[in-house]
């Protein structure tokens, strides 16, 4: 269960776009008719990707009407699962993951470099306005630890420098290239790999 | 050694393209209308005599599970694939729906009908958004080309695929969480019984599975069950996807032959501890949740689900996490702690205070700060959380906790050794837990 802070700052209003609005009827199609409920969670990920990645209370109550299910059930599920922000962050959302795999390749360096960089703490966004980072658990890539998600994109193997380096393109509204930094191939051993040799380039 | 033409995934890596027409070059999609004819019985009984056991973490018979399913349908059955990977140490699903997808709703469809669903949903972790819409195309494809859809494949089979998102929740790869979280719910498990294969999704008949068990199914009817029994130990067959992760020289995804040696997984695929085999310290067997094992146990152990078991541990999800005597033992359980604190879903008292519990004393100890008396608290803890819950997160919390007891116990006393000033000033009156002292009180 994750404590989360929900904005004193609200919009007063929140209603879908024209083509979020499709793209929310395709998603309760794919429940049976009666179950619209399913597509809450799908619905709320809409919200925040039109609402500069955060949802507001706003948002709760025209989900919960568009589906048909009482606000504080949308609200339930709004604050239980820790992937939906309720309180504004940074264009360039930094998750960083520390559980032990990652914590084991250094991944507390990473947290250094983003408190130096970003904000001296967690969920705050950074002087420019650009960047807000966040600790969070196991983003399941750990093979490739240490590593972040930023927004929708995995930045695999990195170190303190690299991050920095990461950080500072997105300072100038870069987008950074996702994937592995040690140059190394997906979830490949790095150089010399012991199996699916012939298969290479098959 | 495992050879590579009995690897199943053989763009592990994704070495080549995942589209339809690359995939039919590795097998895919080859006779599975005349494997869906054979019949359901018939896919059902090669499946149960394959001995495949399932790759979520529990390892329970496939085929059985698929078994239970109503032979009758008086409601619509659902197939549902779990794809919320988040145990700690573990990557395997990732690079399935990233480069294998075709093997996933190729066994979608097969499994499909062996268990009478019209309707499969994938339950995709929603960190994985690339992997998810990666996915998405590739059954736009499989749509465009017939082989899902109406008359899949020309089966006669109708099939119906669809992607759910999580949205970061660990819970939710329980499978009643999962359940509820597709209904729309907060994900906390169900009471069990009644199990899923009779009250499910939306209250139907429904199977659970994980997404390798589901991407193995195919390869394993065409091969024949035979092949896969010849690989591995009895009750312990096939291959599996081992992830290998932490302080190693070389961290990958590599799949192997059930049995294999930890040692050799170790050394031969990651490149060897850091620091060489001696310094090697403890090795977590599979995934978090799993009770570690000492260097003296590495040194021989197998890697299969009945030798894990023997040693107190188990197989889980086979995520591999290496830690080596450059690193502080306790630190590692207190970060994992904190992962269950943060990821208990509040239902069940001793779970959601208990795991708070041990991270706190985890941290002291971490601190060398906690006093004698807390090591055997703490496992009394463990003991209170284990078996006392609805699911089986309590008992994935609290064994690796027990697994540092029973192995670093000495370590952790060495480093808190701190008495308490209740225990040798006993007569001081202004001790608050002066009242401690009497055991007929306590």
């Amino acid at each position: 269960m994750s404590i989360k802070k929900i904005s004193k700052q609200q919009p007063e209003k929140f209603e879908f776009n024209d083509i979020n609005l499709k793209t929310s009827k395709r998603i309760i199609s794919k429940y049976p008719e009666g179950k619209q409920q399913s597509a809450v969670m799908s619905l709320l990920y809409l919200a925040q990707n039109q609402n500069q990645n955060w949802i507001p209370l706003a948002a709760m109550k025209y989900i919960a009407k568009l589906l048909n299910m009482p606000y504080i059930k949308v609200y339930e599920v709004a604050t239980f699962y820790s992937m939906y922000n309720l309180s504004p962050v940074g264009k360039y959302f930094y998750q960083v993951c520390t559980t032990t795999p990652c914590m084991l390749r250094g991944a507390y360096k990473l947290v250094e470099a983003c408190k130096e960089k970003i904000s001296k703490n967690e969920n705050e966004i950074s002087e420019d306005g650009n960047c807000s980072w966040v600790e969070v658990e196991c983003l399941g890539a750990c093979v490739n630890a240490p590593m972040i998600q930023i927004n929708e994109n995995y930045y695999e193997d990195l170190s303190k420098e690299k991050l920095i380096k990461i950080i500072n393109e997105t300072k100038n509204g870069k987008q950074p290239k996702p994937g592995s930094y040690k140059g190394r191939f997906n979830s490949a051993p790095e150089k010399e790999r012991t199996t699916l040799n012939n298969l290479k380039n098959a | 050694m495992l050879e590579d033409k009995d690897r199943i995934f053989q763009n592990l890596y994704g070495d080549n393209g995942i589209d339809i027409e690359s995939s039919k070059l590795r097998g895919d999609w080859v006779d599975t209308k005349e494997i869906c004819l054979k019949g359901k019985n018939w896919i059902i009984d090669e499946i149960k005599s394959s001995e495949l056991r399932g790759r979520g973490g529990a390892g329970f018979p496939t085929g059985l599970k698929w078994s239970f399913a109503p032979k009758e349908i008086s409601k619509p059955h659902y197939l549902v694939i779990n794809a919320d990977e988040s145990e700690p140490g573990t990557c395997k699903d990732r690079d399935i729906l990233r480069f294998e997808p075709q093997k996933l709703i190729e066994g979608c469809l097969i499994a499909s009908y062996a268990v009478g669903a019209h309707k499969c949903y994938i339950y995709i972790r929603g960190e994985y958004y690339n992997e998810g819409e990666n996915l998405q195309k590739s059954i736009d494809e499989a749509y465009e080309k017939k082989l899902i859809g109406k008359n899949a494949c020309d089966t006669g089979w109708d099939l119906d695929v669809y992607i759910h998102y999580g949205a970061g929740a660990y819970i939710c790869g329980e499978e009643t969480a999962l359940l509820e979280s597709i209904e729309g719910n907060k994900g906390q498990p169900r009471l069990k019984p009644p199990f899923p294969a009779l009250v499910g999704l939306y209250g139907c008949p429904t199977i659970v599975n994980n997404v390798e068990t589901i991407a193995v199914v195919p390869t394993i009817l065409r091969r024949g069950a035979k092949w896969f029994t010849s690989l591995g130990n009895p009750k312990n067959t096939g291959t599996k996807i081992f992830c290998i992760s932490g302080n190693v020289n070389r961290p990958c995804n590599v799949e192997e032959e059930m049995g294999v040696t930890l040692k050799e997984l170790i050394e031969k695929h990651a490149g060897g501890v850091i620091g060489g085999w001696e310094n090697l310290k403890a090795v977590i067997p599979g995934g978090s949740s799993m009770p570690m094992l000492p260097k003296e146990t590495c040194d021989t152990i197998k890697m299969d689900f009945d030798s894990l078991i023997q040693q107190k541990s188990g197989l889980g999800t086979a995520g591999i996490i290496v830690i080596n005597k450059d690193q502080d033992i306790i630190a590692c359980m207190a970060r994992i702690a904190r992962f269950y604190k943060h990821e208990s879903c509040g239902q069940c008292t001793p779970c959601r205070e208990g795991s708070g519990w041990m991270w706190r004393i985890l941290e002291r100890m971490k601190n060398n700060e906690a006093s004698r008396e807390e090591i055997e608290m703490l496992e009394e803890v463990t003991k209170q959380i284990e078996g006392h819950t609805i699911c089986a997160f309590g008992e994935g919390s609290s064994w690796p906790v027990q697994g540092l007891l029973r192995h670093f116990k000495k370590e952790i006393i060495k480093r808190n050794n701190f008495n308490p000033l209740v225990n040798t000033n006993k007569n001081i009156p202004y001790l608050v837990d002066q009242h401690l002292l009497d055991k007929e009180n306590a």
